[in-house]
């Protein structure tokens, strides 16, 4: 009973918070339409999207071909559109791994401290020394040129952020009094971490996590567009912008741009649910 | 003064776990360097072993390490199997093109964020407030490939005004005698203003294209610190005391917010450097980006680790100075 309570209560204040604000209102919108996209993408698409049609190839947008047709007569929305799920599967998949990983690291680290936590923070530097985008790039080559490797890499990239966040966020807490109290009353490492530590610092992992979707997205895409993970003639945002770069110098903009925006936009998306949450979630940061 | 060298003494560690990284990542990559050698297919596996042992492959990892370390101490960063060439001569006829373009888009960023955030902060609300967020907003979400991309179809293909998107210069012309390195500043140093305007043109678009990716932070930084710092008190007691708003804004508020802007400016270019190889391919610029992205693709590890090596090292570097530099404009920051 209380649970279902505390539950529309919480409800209600996002109700109350989204109401005051049309910006929060745009990123919950467009978050939904991107993850309805995402599941229904194959069902929605009026073209199959590897389906070659010689006879209607480099057509521009047209009440058929909404965005156009590329060089073998595919169907650039349709491909843009099923290209979603792939691109939010990495994007959810590599910040799930990382954030679930790189709380837990940090979380343990920031609570015991010592010497793994000096080795460890040491590790952190030198992974943060790399430019990020061209680590996952070595990543991928060493791990070989596969979706799932894509995410794994995405995945490391981001994982010094959530070890930081974590370990800083615990480090504050593991001496307050909730947690004295709790370790007074017979609670192990253990159960201090998990029940009592992780939950409170939820909320700032949780904004992390929403931003970072953006860069996890833009960073796969950009994996892709370098030919990278990804193979054609899989629909992927990066592999369409590279495919249709190749058409600008005859003028061929549609197949480059669609794919382009709707990156753009999943990126503007995650950028704006994550000021939302920090709004939601941390009232005192509110600006 | 025993601060700042204890400062310089703590990145050690750091670039020797660089070094350490630099090292397995080629190790790890897959392929081998020898059969890569022997793809003559009349080598016997004899010759294969005889090539992994001049190339020291048969040796434990940690001698190979030091052999590494050896090696990078007289500036030899191997040999790109590729071209043959030596990877450190390479890196500095590119490494040139990177830093200009760097540099210049670096600028830029630093040119229009500033000002906007400064302006928006003493004018909460107005159009250039209004502006300001959209800008920092759609800044973060556009993927530098495909600003690069639209810029060329705007500006090359539609108005003409942009020359083809192929390097540094323009194919037909000469470049400058090399001074600087630097194509806009050789060319004036030549007395050739002409050079000078053609590489201008050149690198406008990606260096707009980079700007846009460094603007967005810097400009939301500048706003919220400028903000911060006009809302604390000594400000209202400069106010209080009569002083003109122009005083108040550039000497009091403008040097206080600015400390944060400069601290983030480190990690703002160290950005840039990692964004570069997008740039660099989306414009065929002759960058080490671009070299060490092609390399990549045909299996030649050397000149990759060696822009790995590069771009940590300069990480690093650039986050000392700023560190320093943090010390430096206000004793309290920085440096603990």
């Amino acid at each position: 009973m209380a649970a279902t309570h505390s539950s529309t209560g919480r409800l209600a204040t996002l109700r109350y918070i989204l109401s005051e604000n049309r910006l929060h209102q745009v990123a919950f919108l467009l978050f939904a339409l991107l993850i309805l996209a995402a599941i229904l993408g194959p069902l929605l698409a009026p073209h199959d999207p590897l389906a070659t049609n010689p006879d209607d190839a480099l057509m521009p947008p047209s009440a058929t071909y909404w965005f156009g047709t590329d060089q073998l007569g595919r169907d650039v929305f349709s491909r843009v559109l099923v290209a979603t799920r792939l691109d939010m599967l990495i994007a959810f998949g590599a910040v799930g791994l990382s954030c679930v990983a790189g709380s837990l690291i940090g979380a343990v680290l920031g609570y015991f401290g010592g010497v793994l936590d000096t080795v460890s923070s040491r590790f952190v530097d030198v992974l943060m020394a790399f430019p990020l985008f061209v680590l996952a790039m070595a990543m991928v080559a060493a791990l070989g040129n596969t979706v799932m490797n894509v995410i794994y890499a995405t995945a490391i990239i981001n994982l010094p952020f959530y070890v930081r966040l974590a370990r800083a966020e615990v480090n504050v807490r593991r001496h307050m009094g909730y947690v004295e109290a709790a370790r007074v009353g017979g609670s192990g490492h253990g159960r201090i971490l998990l029940v009592f530590l992780l939950p409170n610092i939820l909320s700032p992992l949780v904004i992390q996590a929403s931003v970072n979707l953006g860069w996890a997205v833009l960073n796969a895409a950009g994996l892709s567009f370098l030919g990278m993970g990804v193979r054609p003639p899989t629909p992927e945002w990066g592999i369409l912008v590279a495919e249709g770069a190749r058409f600008i110098a005859s003028g061929q903009w549609w197949i480059f741009l669609f794919p382009g925006l709707a990156l753009m936009l999943a990126v503007f998306t995650f950028n704006l649910l994550g000021d939302a949450l920090r709004d939601i979630l941390d009232p005192r940061a509110r600006t | 003064m025993s601060k700042i060298v204890w400062r310089i003494l703590s990145s050690i560690p750091t670039l020797f776990g660089v070094l350490i990284a630099t090292f397995l990542i080629t190790r790890v990559l897959p392929g081998d360097p020898a059969v890569f050698f022997a793809s003559n297919p009349a080598m016997s596996n004899e010759d294969v072993e005889k090539i992994r042992v001049a190339l020291g492959l048969d040796k434990s990892l940690i001698e190979q390490f030091w052999i590494y370390l050896g090696a990078l101490w007289q500036g030899d960063l191997g040999t790109s199997i590729s071209t043959g060439q030596p990877v450190a001569t390479e890196m500095l006829t590119r490494l040139p093109a990177s830093a200009e373009l760097t540099i210049f888009a670096f600028l830029l960023a630093i040119a229009v964020s500033i000002p906007l955030g400064v302006v928006a902060a003493l004018k909460p609300g107005s159009w250039v407030d209004q502006l300001c967020r959209i800008i920092a907003t759609l800044g973060v979400s556009m993927p530098t490939f495909v600003t690069g991309l639209l810029l060329i179809y705007l500006f090359y293909y539609i108005l003409g005004v942009a020359p083809e998107p192929t390097g540094r210069l323009d194919p037909f012309m000469f470049k400058p005698p090399t001074v600087t390195g630097f194509i806009l500043i050789d060319g004036l140093i030549d007395g050739d203003p002409e050079t000078t305007w053609a590489a201008f043109k050149q690198i406008l678009l990606p260096g707009i294209t980079m700007a846009i990716f460094a603007l967005a932070p810097l400009a939301r930084m500048t706003r919220a610190s400028m903000l911060n710092v006009l809302s604390s008190e000594f400000i209202r007691t400069a106010r209080a005391n009569g002083l003109t708003r122009r005083k108040i804004v550039m000497t009091y508020a403008f040097r206080n917010a600015m400390l944060p802007v400069v601290t983030s400016l480190g990690m703002t270019f160290s950005y840039m450097l990692g964004a570069n190889v997008l740039v660099e391919k989306v414009f065929a610029w002759p960058g080490i980006g671009a070299y060490a992205m092609d390399s990549l693709i045909s299996l030649d590890y050397a000149p990759l680790q060696a822009f790995m090596l590069i771009m940590a090292g300069i990480f690093l570097l650039v986050n000392l100075v700023t560190d320093l530099l943090a010390g430096l404009v206000d004793p309290r920051a920085g440096l603990s």
